[in-house]
């Protein structure tokens, strides 16, 4: 039998705003908690809620880079439900008048056929406070859950798709579009560790060639690509057995352990959708104008999809180097300043999809944090183009530059590592080196020519090793041939 | 649109109440006659007229992204029943 996956995605992105959506109170991650919860995150009775006029432009600034249509006019609706982290008893959201209308997103899969996801739409609303289950027991020994409310009233759009995926390596595509996407335009961090993006999967299975969707699940919560990838697979591994075996999939919500690589059902829901929605009468439906929309297009930065067009039309590289590249946004802008230092845009391609982000993903550390500047890696790139130093010894330079020893020349200078270039000193160093091997050299010269290509890399590895790496390839090869005839 | 005891129930539970039994049927006779009244708004006709969102015709006034809050946790944490390391406790909520 042959299955065939459907998977749709909601997504929740917190917007890289300072302050909260609907208070003053401070967003930084990682506080002391409940230090950052005022009187209006705590639902204290008599306070009421003011928006924040940045979670709206940001939210306007997503559907523009998707080309959905930006509802002029959105209202929020009370979202009824108990659950301590939400001490207000409703989460403030939206549902029959989002600010981000239907939209599409073009994902480019591994073998570069390029696919289109639609967007169903993207709504405005607040997180919802941290519960910590695992350290507190009142004093009869009963586990306690301990409530932080410093996330609570933090802004973040919903972006629901449309059951456009059919697996889990299209899902993933899509989900690092998505996170190159909203850090390009700035409206989010990014960090998926912290909970800045997180991806609920619903996925359902069908026999190849059915019309009608089979029941879904929605498993919660995946703040990586790795579990998103691995939660999907064995959900759809679980679904086509299940079902295989005579039974039946039955809408629930399941939540994955990555870990453990298992997963299980959270809860069944059966009041789950009674959320009883209505407008909330504290808050005014928010009204945009098209020079609002305009002046927010005009706004955003080249989207990674032209920057990738850009780079292979402006500066040849290939449509993969140019993905690597344009995806995201801070790499780009490193890669664009290496260029413009070192005036080689297929040489800075080389060395930021190769040692730069080799380097930065031992180290475990963004772009941002590299300790070689573009310019000096620009620097660097030049002396291998000006002779200078080869592209071995440009390792050495790198590797020096990242350890805070200065700049490529600083380098250059300090450990002595000027290509040899002087071609009578040169001369003298393979005269040396034929004259300490006789016998190679009289072996070289007798033998046919398939042989001698085979032989001849023995002297150039005896000259790279007295010259200690420092002489040119290219004129050790030329002044060997001469000397060995 | 008409309450039974059963959905009566069931909203009940969704909002968190405790209905002692008995009351069960009074309670929801009278709700329905409060409905009964609301349903009222059914004869008018809305054909043209836009959803309301809210009853005053103004805009949301939006303010600026600006940290005004500071930390009052050792002002408002007092009041909870149970707190440790800086948390709110309560009963455990997963099994």
């Amino acid at each position: 039998m042959s299955w065939e996956t459907v998977i749709g995605l909601e997504i929740h992105v917190q917007l890289s705003t300072q302050s909260k959506i609907f208070s003053g109170s401070s967003t930084a991650f990682g506080a002391e908690p409940n230090s950052q919860a005022s009187l209006v995150d705590l639902a204290m009775p008599g306070t009421l809620p003011v928006t924040n006029l940045e979670a709206i432009r940001k939210a306007v600034k997503f559907g523009l880079a998707i080309d959905a249509q930006i509802a002029k006019r959105s209202v929020f609706e009370r979202k009824n439900y108990f659950y301590p982290d939400l001490p207000k008893g409703y989460q403030t959201t939206q549902l029959a008048e989002p600010i981000v209308g239907a939209g599409a997103v073009e994902i480019q899969l591994e073998d570069g056929t390029r696919k289109t996801v639609r967007i169903h739409h993207a709504h405005l609303e607040e997180d919802a406070g941290k519960s910590l289950h695992e350290a507190f027991f009142d004093e009869n020994g009963h586990g306690m859950t301990g409530i932080d409310l410093n996330r609570a009233g933090t802004p973040l759009i919903e972006i629901v798709t449309e059951p456009d995926m059919r697996s889990a390596e299209e899902a993933v595509a899509f989900a690092r579009k998505l996170h190159s996407l909203v850090t390009s335009i700035g409206i989010c961090d990014g960090h998926m560790a912290q909970g800045s993006m997180r991806f609920d999967v619903n996925v359902s299975v069908r026999k190849k060639g059915d019309d009608t969707l089979g029941t879904r699940t929605e498993t919660k919560n995946l703040n990586s690509f790795k579990f998103m990838e691995a939660a999907i697979k064995l959900e759809v591994e679980r679904q086509i057995d299940l079902i295989e075996d005579g039974g039946k999939v039955v809408q629930e919500t399941r939540l994955y352990n990555g870990d453990t690589h298992t997963a299980r059902s959270m809860r069944s829901k059966e009041d789950a959708n009674d959320y009883r929605y209505f407008p909330c009468p504290d808050l005014l439906p928010v009204i945009i104008t098209d020079e609002d929309i305009e002046a927010l297009r005009a706004e955003l930065p080249e989207l990674p999809d032209a920057r990738q067009a850009r780079f292979i039309d402006q500066y040849g590289l290939s449509d993969y180097d140019a993905g690597i590249l344009a995806g995201d946004r801070a790499v780009a802008d490193y890669f664009e300043a290496v260029v413009t230092a070192s005036g080689d845009a297929k040489l800075s391609a080389n060395w930021v999809t190769g040692d730069v982000a080799a380097r930065l993903n031992a180290a475990d550390i963004g772009i941002d944090q590299c300790p070689v500047s573009a310019v000096h890696l620009g620097q660097m790139i030049q002396r291998i183009l000006d002779g200078t130093i080869s592209s071995k010894i440009a390792k050495q330079v790198f590797d020096a530059c990242w350890n805070g020893e200065g700049s490529p020349d600083q380098v250059i200078e300090a450990r002595g590592l000027k290509q040899m270039s002087d071609s009578g000193e040169l001369e003298k160093i393979i005269d040396q080196v034929i004259h300490d091997n006789t016998a190679q050299a009289e072996a070289f010269r007798a033998a046919d020519e398939g042989k001698q290509k085979k032989m001849f890399g023995f002297f150039v590895g005896q000259v790279m090793k007295l010259t200690q790496g420092k002489a040119n390839p290219q004129q050790v090869n030329a002044l060997l041939q001469e000397r060995l005839k | 649109m008409a309450l039974d005891p059963q959905a009566l129930a069931r909203v009940a539970h969704l909002a968190r109440l405790h209905l002692d039994p008995t009351d069960s049927a009074a309670l929801t006779d009278r709700l329905n006659s409060i409905l009964d009244m609301v349903n009222q708004l059914q004869d008018a006709n809305v054909g043209d007229v836009a959803p309301m969102a809210h009853p005053m015709d103004v805009a949301q006034t939006l303010r600026a992204d600006v940290v005004t809050e500071g930390d009052i946790r050792a002002i408002v944490q007092p009041l909870a029943p149970a707190t440790e390391d800086g948390c709110y406790l309560v009963p455990r909520v997963i099994e």
